[in-house]
């Protein structure tokens, strides 16, 4: 209750990425301020950047303007003027020593709380989390940046996106990246955009009460058993998540009465799925398919990763898991993965040791 | 021979984000230049904002095609043809053209003219991609008809996407800028639900990522170098089988790797005719495919897939068998036991 009365009371942020200069963001975010104030919103400019191209000009001319002072938010007069929605450029900006906050996203933070809705705008070499890779790519590293929880904290993301070419057009200038470059910083932003959004989704699911079992992302889940090949499957699962942008998770059954040997073999499995970066799980219950499609429900997986099992030819007659699993996927696709320790004509007992 | 067009998509989530809007917002900017752009064809909505940007461009006159005693209007690709501007707007790309036209989509309309050496400006949604209908159909409810091959986009040489977040495309619905007010209300509890639109979006964000990754790296292997993958898809004449080739195919092109497809016929296939639509299909969709006659399905499926050096079988689930048939295997059992040296998927038919 009281976090809904907060969020009612407090601003709205809404948040425009761009993947480089010149992507057109602030034209963006300048022009949906010009809309809103035509439709009758109180609208107040509470930052611009120093050059401006001709069109957002025009507009800003447009739109009260609250200037800022000594290079910074003029909070103040902001706070007195209370207008309805604050538009401020630049996100990623360092106050001059002295001022009530070091970085200007905490300003907007003071904003919000005040009650003003803030649209922003804000490119992608300067989230915080993401310079590193900004930095590989372009070989350059914004001075000011905003942590990446500000841009997930914000009510709305959108992407401005604009082929390379209309950025390249502009050339004699040596500050923008070449053609690949740009390439792949879209792509990051993109793919940062999606997974805002796919939190977002999740969030609102949740909180909706829906139960989907669906979702747009892959999620790739590797079934490991002691037995299980289970380098090539995480190896495999791990190029496929990142091919498909997806997750990836490992799952194990608990059993209290591993002998060590598979015990030794289950950890190190383990140890590689961590080291891939999956998200590790480990799931408790009387029957293993049982246990699997219930979590595969919960986490919305679209595929699993699973070992040939090694069929005991004298119990030949008792399906096994994976039958079991072929005739209850409902939801998933199911990669049986050949198994490692055995070959073609061997593969009947436990045969460890034999290498 | 002319060089061949550049086409450029305009991606979206749903009707009403801008596409539109962006597009004409680009040809303006080309037209500044002095650019020969035409309009091919495009579809106003009544959209007051968007037929404002069309100032200044000159038309081709649209096709009239009487079908069922109406009349419809299709672009006139010969008249474009043969009007040869440098860049040609055509709006709709997923279009499906009235009977009788010369080609049945739009998509291959704008073929032919890049075909010719025009450069194409269009727009689609994500949901019309072939390889997406399924998913679509799981989050929407909704099972698009008017569908365009991956490969066809894969081929344009840019994609862009227009965001708009599904707050403001509501706003939008509900003061009437996309629909009539009717129209409107039945959209929101539907299709323009704010849950399918965040997970559209998601979609259009992730494949657009995908294109760009797509067009940035990977020149194709050397001559002789073989693929690190290949994917076989068995296909059968069961309704399910769309949905295996759509998903084989998508992972296939996720992975860069070749795919194929098999339909192995037995004496008593009870349905050729749904056999060959989904070989068609496969075909449409670039699958090389392949059929043969056998009594013993599993073992010709292997051994095919063994001559071929396929990486991963797809199989679709075989029809739920009565509780007495279990002790013996089924097709895909029988695979999964001969194939022990490959990865075997089985593609289940998702539920919604």
């Amino acid at each position: 209750m009281q976090a809904e009365e907060r969020r009612e009371r407090r601003g709205r942020l809404k948040v425009f990425l761009g993947y480089a200069s010149r992507v057109g963001k602030s034209f963006r975010m300048f022009d949906e301020g010009r809309r809103r104030k035509e439709r009758g919103q109180d609208v107040v400019i509470g930052a611009i950047q120093r050059d401006v191209t001709p069109d957002v000009r025009d507009i800003v001319s447009r739109i009260e303007v609250i200037p800022s002072l000594d290079g910074a938010i003029n909070l103040v007069a902001l706070f007195r003027r209370h207008p309805e929605i604050c538009l401020i450029d630049e996100l990623a900006h360092d106050n001059p020593p002295g001022c009530r906050n070091r970085e200007r996203w905490q300003d907007l933070q003071e904003l919000l709380d005040r009650g003003i809705s803030v649209i922003t705008a804000v490119n992608l070499q300067h989230i915080r989390e993401h310079q590193d890779a900004v930095e590989r790519i372009t070989g350059k590293r914004a001075a000011n940046s905003v942590p990446e929880e500000f841009l997930r904290s914000a009510d709305e993301i959108e992407i401005v996106d604009a082929p390379p070419d209309t950025l390249l057009d502009r050339t004699g200038n040596s500050r923008i990246p070449d053609a690949r470059a740009l390439a792949e910083l879209r792509e990051l932003a993109l793919l940062l955009a999606a997974d805002v959004v796919d939190r977002q989704l999740r969030v609102y699911l949740d909180s909706h009460g829906v139960s989907a079992r669906w979702g747009a992302q892959e999620r790739i889940l590797v079934c490991l058993t002691p037995r299980s090949n289970a380098a090539e499957m995480l190896r495999s699962g791990y190029r496929n998540a990142q091919r498909f942008h997806g997750a990836l998770l490992a799952a194990y059954m608990q059993q209290d009465d591993l002998p060590a040997a598979d015990r030794k073999r289950l950890d190190q499995h383990l140890a590689l799925a961590r080291e891939l970066g999956a998200e590790v799980h480990s799931l408790a219950g009387a029957d293993f398919v049982d246990t699997l499609l219930e979590f595969t429900a919960q986490q919305r997986v679209t595929q699993v990763f699973l070992g040939h099992t090694h069929r005991d030819q004298r119990f030949a007659f008792l399906r096994s898991p994976v039958d079991r699993l072929i005739d209850a996927a409902e939801d998933f696709d199911l990669r049986i993965f050949p198994s490692s320790l055995s070959n073609e004509e061997s593969n009947e007992g436990p045969d460890e040791g034999e290498k | 021979m002319s060089q061949r067009g550049r086409l450029k998509i305009y991606l979206g989530y749903a009707a009403g984000v801008g596409k539109t809007y962006r597009m004409l917002e680009e040809a303006q900017a080309l037209r500044q230049k002095d650019v020969d752009i035409v309009i091919g064809y495009f579809e106003p909505h009544g959209r007051k904002e968007t037929i404002a940007k069309t100032e200044g461009f000159a038309v081709v006159p649209r096709r009239v095609l009487p079908y069922g005693g109406t009349a419809f209007e299709e672009m006139d690709t010969e008249a474009v043809l043969s009007r040869k501007p440098a860049v040609a707007i055509v709006d709709e790309f997923a279009h499906t053209n009235v009977p009788g036209s010369a080609r049945e989509k739009r998509w291959q309309d704008v073929e032919v003219l890049l075909a010719a050496g025009i450069d194409v400006l269009t727009t689609m949604n994500v949901q019309h991609l072939e390889s997406l209908n399924d998913q679509v159909w799981r989050v929407t409810g909704v099972r698009v008809r008017e569908t365009v091959p991956d490969w066809v986009v894969d081929e344009a040489a840019e994609v862009v996407f227009v965001d708009l977040t599904p707050g403001a495309l509501r706003n939008r619905i509900e003061r009437g800028v996309v629909y009539a007010p009717e129209k409107a209300k039945r959209a929101m509890e539907n299709f323009f639900a704010e849950a399918n639109l965040t997970a559209l979006r998601e979609m259009a964000m992730r494949h657009t990522a995908h294109e760009v990754e797509e067009r940035l790296a990977n020149p194709e292997p050397a001559a002789g170098s073989r693929r690190y993958e290949r994917v076989l898809i068995c296909l059968t004449g069961r309704p399910a089988s769309a949905n295996l080739i759509r998903r084989g195919k998508r992972v296939a092109d996720y992975l860069q790797a070749d795919c194929l497809a098999l339909h192995v016929c037995l004496p008593s296939e009870k349905d050729p005719e749904a056999v060959e639509r989904h070989l068609r299909f496969a075909r449409n969709l670039r699958i090389e495919t392949h059929s043969m006659h056998a009594d013993d399905v599993p073992k010709a499926i292997t051994e095919f897939a063994r001559s071929r050096r396929v990486t991963q079988i797809f199989m679709g689930r075989s029809l739920a068998r009565p509780v007495w048939k279990r002790f013996s295997e089924n097709i895909v059992q029988q695979v999964v036991r001969l194939a022990r040296d490959m990865q075997i998927t089985i593609v289940a038919e998702r539920r919604r």
